[in-house]
């Protein structure tokens, strides 16, 4: 009986209510539903992809280094420029003697980042060695400008026994506690959840979460759950595109349709921002601008830096499969991130002929007398491969490594062991 | 302490040699045809796509790139887009299609890059592919193949390096096929394709480029092989070793080296996970007196866990002279390092080893 009463209350309250609305002749301009704020229409049409206007590329230089508007040349220290530039010509050295390691069999696997040094260095130096990085796998740069030796990279590589990951992963998955980098993992995307997941916990300390991923990784359901997240969450992270233009063999027309990636940050009432990937001055403004909106504002950034793969997708990879090498050339010859970049210091005059030959010479003898070290090394101490599968070593496997230390005492002769860390 | 029973003997023990065994010996029939591992499976698709214009393959880089092992090579070129699809990565994505388009009649053959990756996709191979016709009261069958590479490969490391036999052995529903060589391969893919229910296909990458005879029979086009028997790739009367895919190979090259020293060891190729054949176990068993089963996967919860436990449960239980015994890989994710990794799966070594102890000879 109670239960019919308070019902029948609740219709009266209702009717009045509408009662008055319908009466009243004023129009409600709102549409009221809560799942989207916009206005009404009494036109049926489609919203095409093609009434959108793309988001635009932001650059700063054009393709020989020339500022295209003054006022927005970053006011980097000379210093810091110089930095910038001889840390992208590393990285190539690098890739170069470290790609050429795999084709000997010294290596098992190598991923070159020609072609996208810019995104890598121009948006570390916009960050801090406090920022978290997330990175997918080809931002050796960035690890590069945070401080990561050329012999902690060929250490990596090599998995002996400095590598900070006990050779416990693959080339190229490096990882640094120190410099706030987290250990590459291969499953695709996997690190945009989590990165969304660690800004959640930086929250108000000024920090912000980086994440890097491929235009391909892109199409991982992660992506989109990291996307919402951290929107719905309201997280300090900037989500780093790097739109090479391929993954793998597969180019970006097959991978996906509309306004690229940007195009989706809006829709998740992500702020967005696309810019030349090539362009390092503008990847720098790109990443400074996110950082600062990110860490005021608590909330998420996407940024799409448009570039080109200039090499093959990893070791395993033969790109000429699927795509021109004159495609490539012209990348390589007209529109490389380093030599543009170089352009413009040389107009400032702190770069020349001269300077360049040095840093090139300088390059590969460190490179080398890093490589040569590394091959050296030891490989840690074999029993390593029963460390870290739990904090405390548990009494099973504690027993497989101690039938394998008895059997060791036994058929020693056998075994490379002298290769491997006492 | 009990006098039958199971013992976990990892792979740790064994003298001998540490060679390096990414070059493999394969017994040669003579006259034969070789044929890779590789090449009996694309002969298989191509066989199927032909006879039966329902079936696709989707997957990442399977239509112009041949697939990310060339498994796929030429199929694009022959049978146009609309047959052999490219996708964009999304595993779980591409994985849903598939079952979808085979909820609707297609047969689709879903390539996984590696069994890795499909850890992504595993939430619509299990609670929906496999689960569909009973949850449909059998209204709705799902006749589609989810293969590619699976278990160690060289030099990749944790991530890329596990055996995922048992996962979906595990799982009513489906069916789980673990080839071994080229015919193998081809006979068990093309018995999947042509199956009603969803099956996995485990592949080794390992195993691609090997060449192995092709009998007459398995080149023909009607080849199939029945999903659920195992074989006897070598026959012996003193051990039952029990195996599939690549430790296949271990136990045959172990079982080489015993029969110079007088042990006959009997060879059981499992092929299928799910259902796995218990009575060509038991009665090898009945003969032999003695069982050990070899993975390169975990040793908890893993294929020797299950033929143990089966084994047990049977008459031929009480033909054990000694308790069962599981060879598998090391109980830690796959160490990087070369060395290492040879030493984290069991080797012919460890298999004349633990065959020696089980047999009490020096
Ligand atoms: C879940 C998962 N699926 C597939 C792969 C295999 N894979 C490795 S890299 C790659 C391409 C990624 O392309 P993109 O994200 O565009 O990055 P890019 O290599 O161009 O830098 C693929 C498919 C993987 N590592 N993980």
């Amino acid at each position: 009986m109670a239960f019919k009463t308070s019902l029948s209350c609740a219709c009266n309250v209702f009717f009045r209510h509408f009662s008055r609305t319908t009466l009243k002749s004023s129009p409600i301009t709102q549409p009221k539903f809560p799942g989207a704020k916009t206005s009404w229409t009494e036109k049926l049409q489609f919203t095409e992809p093609s009434q959108y206007t793309p988001i635009p590329v932001y650059r700063v230089m054009d393709r020989t280094g020339n500022i295209l508007d003054a006022t927005q040349e970053p006011q980097i220290k000379d210093e810091i420029l110089l930095k910038m530039y001889k840390d992208m010509s590393v990285l190539n050295v690098m890739d170069k003697i470290l790609y050429e390691s795999q084709r000997q069999g010294r290596i098992s696997f190598y991923m070159t980042n020609y072609g996208e040094e810019a995104t890598h260095i121009g948006s570390a130096a916009a960050l801090t060695l406090d920022d978290l990085v997330y990175g997918q796998y080809r931002e050796a740069g960035v690890l590069m400008y945070r401080g990561f030796s050329l012999q902690d990279f060929v250490d990596q590589c090599y998995g002996n026994s400095d590598d900070k990951g006990r050779g416990k992963q693959m080339p190229v998955h490096y990882g640094s506690k120190d410099l706030n980098f987290v250990t590459i993992s291969s499953p695709l995307t996997t690190q945009m959840p989590q990165a969304v997941g660690s800004a959640f916990a930086l929250k108000g300390t000024n920090k912000v979460v980086v994440c890097y991923f491929g235009d391909g990784s892109a199409s991982e359901g992660d992506a989109h759950a990291a996307l919402n997240f951290s929107a719905t969450l309201e997280c300090p992270v900037i989500f780093f595109c790097r739109n090479n233009g391929y993954a793998i063999s597969t180019p970006v027309n097959e991978q996906y349709r509309g306004d690229g990636i940007a195009g989706k940050g809006v829709s998740y009432g992500i702020n967005t921002l696309r810019v030349d990937g090539n362009d390092v001055l503008a990847v720098y403004n790109v990443t400074k601008l996110a950082k600062e909106y990110a860490v005021k504002e608590n909330k998420p950034v996407l940024i799409e830096a448009m570039t080109y793969r200039v090499g093959d997708h990893s070791t395993s990879d033969d790109s000429s499969a699927y795509r021109s090498p004159k495609e490539v050339a012209d990348w390589a010859t007209n529109d490389y991130p380093t030599k543009k970049f170089r352009y413009y210091l040389e107009s400032k005059g702190l770069w020349n002929g001269d300077k360049e030959k040095q840093l090139l010479e300088q390059t590969k003898k460190d490179v080398m007398s890093a490589f040569s070290v590394g091959e050296k090394k030891l490989k840690p101490k074999w029993t390593e491969m029963y460390e870290d599968v739990y904090k405390f070593l548990p009494a099973h496997i504690r027993k497989q490594r101690d039938s394998m230390v008895e059997h060791l005492k036994k058929y020693k002769e056998h075994y490379p062991i002298d290769s491997f860390q006492k | 302490m009990a006098s039958k029973g199971t013992l976990t003997v990892l792979n740790l023990a064994g003298a001998g040699k540490l060679l390096s065994r990414r070059a493999f010996s394969t017994t040669r029939l003579v006259g034969a045809k070789q044929m890779t591992v590789r090449d009996a499976l694309n002969s298989a698709l191509d066989e199927e796509m032909s006879r039966d214009e329902k079936v696709f393959i989707l997957g990442e880089e399977v239509a112009q790139y041949d697939g990310a092992y060339k498994v796929t090579r030429g199929l694009w070129k022959k049978y146009g887009d609309k047959r052999v699809i490219d996708t964009p990565i999304t595993e779980m994505g591409f994985a849903g299609i598939a079952t979808g388009a085979a909820m609707s009649g297609l047969r689709p053959v879903c390539e996984f890059m590696t069994f890795n990756f499909a850890m992504q996709a595993i939430d619509q191979i299990i609670n929906s592919a496999a689960k569909t016709f009973y949850m449909s009261a059998g209204r709705v069958n799902v006749p589609i193949v989810f293969r590619g590479p699976n278990g160690a490969a060289s030099g990749v490391a944790a991530q890329h390096s596990q055996c995922y036999g048992s996962w979906y052995a595990h799982c009513p529903g489906l069916k789980v096929v673990s080839p071994y060589n080229s015919e193998d391969a081809k006979g068990l893919l093309k018995a999947a394709i042509r199956d009603p229910d969803p099956v996995v296909c485990l592949e080794n990458e390992l195993m691609y480029g090997v060449q192995y005879p092709m009998s007459d029979e398995a080149l023909s086009s009607d080849f199939v092989l029945p999903i659920g028997k195992a074989k006897i790739e070598r026959p012996g009367k003193h051990v039952t070793l029990v195996a599939h895919s690549k430790a296949v190979e271990t136990c045959l090259e172990a079982a080489k080296e015993l029969a110079g020293k007088g042990i006959e060891a009997e060879v059981i190729n499992l092929r299928s996970l799910r259902p796995i054949d218990t009575d060509t176990i038991n009665k090898s068993v009945v003969k032999t007196n003695h069982l050990i089963s070899v993975e390169q996967g975990w040793p908890s919860c893993g294929i020797g866990s299950e033929i143990l436990a089966r084994l047990m449960e049977s008459e031929a239980f009480y033909h054990l002279d000694q308790p069962a015994l599981r060879l598998t890989g090391c109980d830690v994710p796959m160490p990087y390092t070369q060395s290492l990794e040879t030493a984290a799966l069991p080797r012919p070594v460890d298999v004349v080893d633990a065959v020696k102890r089980l047999l009490k000879v020096k």
